[in-house]
């Protein structure tokens, strides 16, 4: 859709303007602030320029240790939970019932963990886990694993990669779903008679129909994962040691637990840039897929009339679709 | 076509996955503590309500679930207040800067809470609106109106431009247009906004404890607080988790067939 230029839609966008850099900006200057100075307390500040980000990328110091350690778990842990979750969800999406009630009986169990508060999630995870009183860890020690989550370091991370695959399969499912639902039956019958295999359908149909959603999925879920807080810290607390501490937990143990403000802004601002970093490729990839798309199909038409038979797979393989 | 072989089995092992955890927290709330901590039981033998009356009973604990809901409304409330109009703006006009302000919406989605505890915490003590319900929806507002204006631009640039313009031409002012005519085509796109606010703001935790102390403090902190007190009440603990559970699975009954669209953020 070509749409008009008019500078007055900025009144339309005024009040999202105004809630979101009230509290985005502000706080975010206070940050800014607070990175560049050390304080002892007492409201006393002292001015301490650029040092605590020199010390925060140099891993020979405490802070700087303790930031990449941090970092290094958390892009691993978002590297795990993408690769499990991602096929996971695919998988699941393409396993949904076709119709009747078990459609809605399944989207409303997939959407249930969604809803839970994430306390609550570290909570069942708890519970569910502990050798003593859960069926988790009760099942497995009984088989004779000697699985304990607080005192063996693998046990706590398949424990959290477990726990998020639970929690979050789900979306990355109904993403796909609904990218799916969105397929012309047309497609499946052009396939049909064209006699392809359920591989190639799967490749040259289904596929490239859940690129925007999968996209949108991919960046989500790393997002929310490169963020995760709250689950791990009920389940685990970061230990055994340190090894599920990841960049959120760090930071709050920074700002809320010593109360370092100094170096917890420095680590705030470090943090949040890796991930506008992040979110601006994926912003990229995802309008430039969009224009891109658009681009062959107007290209496509304008070089041929399309011919009134039912589709080719040939036409298959560039959906038409302008939805940007 | 649509489907793979062995379907049936997958989504039954998929579904076995998600409800085990949770019939576990519900098996467990219905039992004594003295039988969760002594034996391993699959249901519960001495099924018992006790802790689910300590909840309906005991004030500290009720009035958690009271000021969860209070803010999540709040918040639900202005998130789309505020988006509907920017939606319709992003979907229809081209205006200065206006990429770059939907990417910088966009990245606020994306900040982690834990960036912003603190500086919350200071902003709001010193505006008076610490402990109260409109600081944590004020602040949850920062990842849930980016979401809102991103889940709603998609729905109205789904409605076609010639109804704009047929209703200016038959006299419409805007802001008649937008709330007699755009609104009701667009409602199950609010809804399904709506959904996702309340669902954002339900699960959050680190801010919403940041900036309660005791008037306004939701239900997931009285959670932990209580537990670490009272040395492990487990079945009270499961209790309250069973409680957060239900509003979460009302929501998701009443909005289940615009589930699957919604999810794609009415971008399919």
């Amino acid at each position: 859709m070509d749409k008009t230029i008019n500078q007055k839609a900025w009144f339309l966008v005024l009040p999202v303007f105004l809630v979101v850099a009230f509290s985005a900006v502000l706080p975010l200057m206070t940050v800014v602030n607070y990175s560049m100075q050390d304080t002892f307390g007492n409201n006393q500040f002292f001015w301490n320029g650029v040092g605590w980000f020199k010390e925060l990328l140099d891993p020979s110091t405490d802070l700087g240790g303790r930031f990449l350690a941090s970092l290094g778990r958390n892009l691993f842990f978002s590297a795990v939970i993408l690769a499990i979750e991602v096929p996971l969800g695919i998988v699941v999406a393409l396993s949904m019932p076709r119709e009747g009630w078990s459609v809605a009986a399944c989207l409303v169990i997939l959407a249930l963990p969604l809803l839970i508060p994430w306390n609550v999630v570290g909570t069942i995870w708890q519970i569910f886990g502990r050798p003593d009183i859960g069926l988790l860890g009760y099942t497995l020690n009984y088989l004779g694993f000697n699985y304990n989550y607080v005192s063996n370091d693998i046990d706590a991370w398949v424990t959290v990669i477990v726990m998020d695959v639970w929690h979050w399969t789900s979306l990355v499912a109904l993403l796909c779903y609904a990218g799916l639902k969105s397929i012309p039956d047309a497609y499946y019958q052009a396939a049909q008679i064209d006699g392809a295999s359920r591989w190639a359908v799967f490749k040259a149909i289904q596929l490239p129909k859940m690129n925007r959603v999968l996209l949108i999925a991919v960046l989500l879920r790393f997002m929310d994962s490169f963020m995760i807080y709250t689950e791990p810290f009920v389940v685990t607390g970061g230990g055994p040691g340190n090894s599920t501490t990841f960049v959120s937990i760090e930071l709050v143990k920074i700002a809320l637990g010593q109360f370092d403000l100094g170096k917890a802004a420095a680590l705030s601002l470090v943090y949040n840039l890796i991930i506008l970093i992040v979110c601006w490729v994926f912003y990229t990839v995802m309008t430039n897929a969009g224009t891109e798309r658009k681009a062959v199909t107007q290209g496509e038409s304008a070089a041929e009339p399309k011919p009134a038979a039912a589709p080719k797979p040939a036409g298959v393989l560039k959906p038409k679709e302008g939805v940007a | 076509m649509h489907s793979i072989p062995g379907r049936r089995l997958v989504m039954a092992l998929f579904l076995i996955f998600l409800l085990l955890p949770i019939y576990w927290l519900v098996n467990m709330s219905f039992k004594t503590n003295a039988e969760i901590v002594s034996t391993m039981t699959l249901w519960p033998h001495t099924p018992t309500l006790q802790h689910y009356r300590r909840i309906f009973t005991d004030e500290s604990w009720y009035s958690g679930y009271i000021n969860s809901l209070e803010y999540v409304v709040l918040n639900t409330i202005i998130s789309i207040a505020v988006a509907l109009p920017a939606a319709y703006a992003f979907s229809r006009y081209r205006f200065l800067g206006d990429k770059h302000l939907f990417f910088w919406l966009l990245s606020n989605r994306m900040a982690p809470a834990a960036v912003y505890a603190l500086p919350f915490f200071n902003l709001y003590s010193a505006i008076g609106l610490f402990d109260t319900p409109w600081a944590v929806a004020l602040a949850h507002c920062i990842f849930n109106v980016p979401l809102a204006v991103w889940i709603l631009e998609g729905f109205v640039s789904g409605v076609p431009r010639e109804i704009d313009e047929t209703a200016f031409l038959d006299g419409y002012s805007f802001p008649r247009f937008f709330i007699k005519i755009l609104v009701p085509l667009i409602a199950s796109g609010i809804g399904v906004a709506a959904f996702f606010c309340f669902m954002f703001s339900w699960v959050e935790l680190l801010l919403a404890r940041t900036l309660t102390s005791v008037q306004a403090k939701p239900i997931a902190a009285i959670m932990t607080r209580t537990v670490s007190a009272a040395g492990m009440d487990w079945g009270l603990l499961a209790a309250a988790g069973v409680l957060t559970i239900i509003p979460g699975a009302l929501v998701i009954w009443f909005v289940r067939n615009y589930i699957a669209r919604g999810f794609a953020l009415g971008r399919v």
